[in-house]
């Protein structure tokens, strides 16, 4: 067989479309490319229930994202759940009394956080906790609770 | 009876007999590939027969694969009122799944084939005898780089096979059927882990690129020198390539993605 100069560059252009392929993949189709760097401050809540939230899901101020969960861990006194966030610094003026909320996209979406700002004149900072939360609607409490009141109701 | 029970003991004396001069061919391969790198001539001829000769059915099957889950997955995705999910459905399933398993299918079919025809023709025709004789060592001078080409050219082409199987979907579902084209990206973003599922179907594919290589490479080095041998050692790399690919893929798919 002839080896040719041909060859050499098609086998160029081989490789090459190859490894375009896989960094497409990695910045078009995976999250790589959405990654928010340490750009970012923590906030923390603390939830009675965090419901079906996970780490990444994502935090919405009216329906921007503006940061993710970074982690969620149990607290050992209270029994609340710790929610942290990772909050993008280019918003770094949320009022401090902001409320957060766990809601579910859709009927069955995923769960995120949603941002209620405030009023006041005092910002967020990194590592300050939000107080005022309510926790996430769990659907089958509410489906048992509705079941109990008809039942009881009759 | 006793026929049977020597006939038993036979079939399993030489299939160990098989896997053991396998394994021998493979270490042997093995180190034989410190000899191709220092002479990338041999190596290029190779990556052109087996990558770039596999290049345009496997972006040509990647292309319908892709453009086939669009439509299907619009179908069911649609019932639910889910359409904007379907971004999401194309991408992991070929990332995590069809991109490594069909394109080596593919290239089991494609190269795989021409691989062991090639060798085993080698053979019958005492090519390999001949290199022998020369003291060329045949497996270094041979079968080294073109096991090197396909351990080499396989993740490229499961690459590809996905990226382009992404782009049919799109082209079906955002182009044809008119599902938004922010949310299919978004939702694709959102779900798609570049470690879990990106860096796992590469590591997939790097491995279904080694088996289906040594196998083939495997099968034509062990053919019978006759034209009949080699046509069957030819059919042999198909089947078994197929069902290594296919097993392996369970095992390797329990491995990174069931919590066993």
């Amino acid at each position: 067989m002839q080896h040719s100069k041909t060859q050499d560059t098609l086998v160029g252009f081989f490789v090459a479309s190859g490894i375009a392929a896989l960094f497409y993949m990695a910045l078009q189709v995976s999250n790589l490319g959405s990654y928010t760097s340490d750009d970012s401050y923590t906030v923390y809540a603390h939830f009675q229930n965090s419901g079906g939230l996970k780490v990444k899901s994502p935090v919405n101020v009216a329906g921007v994202r503006i940061g993710r969960v970074s982690a969620i861990r149990l607290d050992r006194d209270s029994h609340e759940s710790i929610v942290e966030m990772r909050i993008e610094s280019q918003y770094n003026n949320l009022p401090s009394d902001s409320g957060v909320s766990i809601y579910t996209a859709g009927l069955l979406g995923e769960q995120y956080i949603s941002l209620d700002p405030g009023s006041s004149d005092e910002f967020l900072k990194d590592k300050s906790t939000i107080d005022i939360t309510s926790s996430a609607i769990v659907l089958e409490e509410m489906i048992g609770k509705f079941m109990l009141n008809k039942a009881e109701g009759k | 009876m006793l026929q049977f029970l020597q006939n038993l003991g036979k079939t399993t004396r030489s299939s160990f007999a098989k896997l053991g001069r396998a394994s021998f061919f493979l270490s042997h391969t093995l180190t034989g590939i410190s000899d191709v790198l220092p002479r990338p001539n041999l190596l290029i001829k190779q990556v052109y027969s087996v990558g770039v000769l596999s290049f345009l059915i496997i972006t040509i099957s990647g292309l319908f694969v892709g453009m086939v889950l669009g439509l299907q997955g619009f179908n069911i995705l649609s019932d639910f009122g889910a359409e904007e999910s379907l971004g999401v459905m194309v991408a992991a399933s070929l990332v995590r799944e069809l991109g490594p398993v069909v394109s080596a299918l593919l290239f089991a079919g494609r190269a795989g084939s021409a691989l062991t025809a090639e060798i085993g023709l080698m053979k019958a025709t005492e090519q390999l005898s001949g290199m022998e004789m020369m003291a060329v060592d045949p497996i270094k001078r041979i079968i080294s780089p073109r096991f090197l080409a396909g351990f080499l050219s396989m993740p490229l082409l499961a690459a590809l096979f996905s990226a382009i199987g992404i782009m049919g979907g799109h082209l079906v579902g955002v182009g044809m059927l008119g599902v938004d084209d922010g949310a299919f990206w978004a939702q694709m973003q959102a779900s798609i882990d570049f470690q879990e599922d990106i860096i796992n179907g590469v590591i997939k594919s790097v491995v279904f690129g080694f088996v289906v290589s040594w196998i083939a490479l495997f099968e034509g080095y062990d053919a019978i020198p006759t034209s009949e041998g080699v046509s069957r050692a030819t059919t042999r790399t198909v089947v078994n390539s197929a069902f290594s690919v296919l097993a392996l893929d369970f095992i390797l798919t329990a491995l990174m993605f069931g919590d066993i």
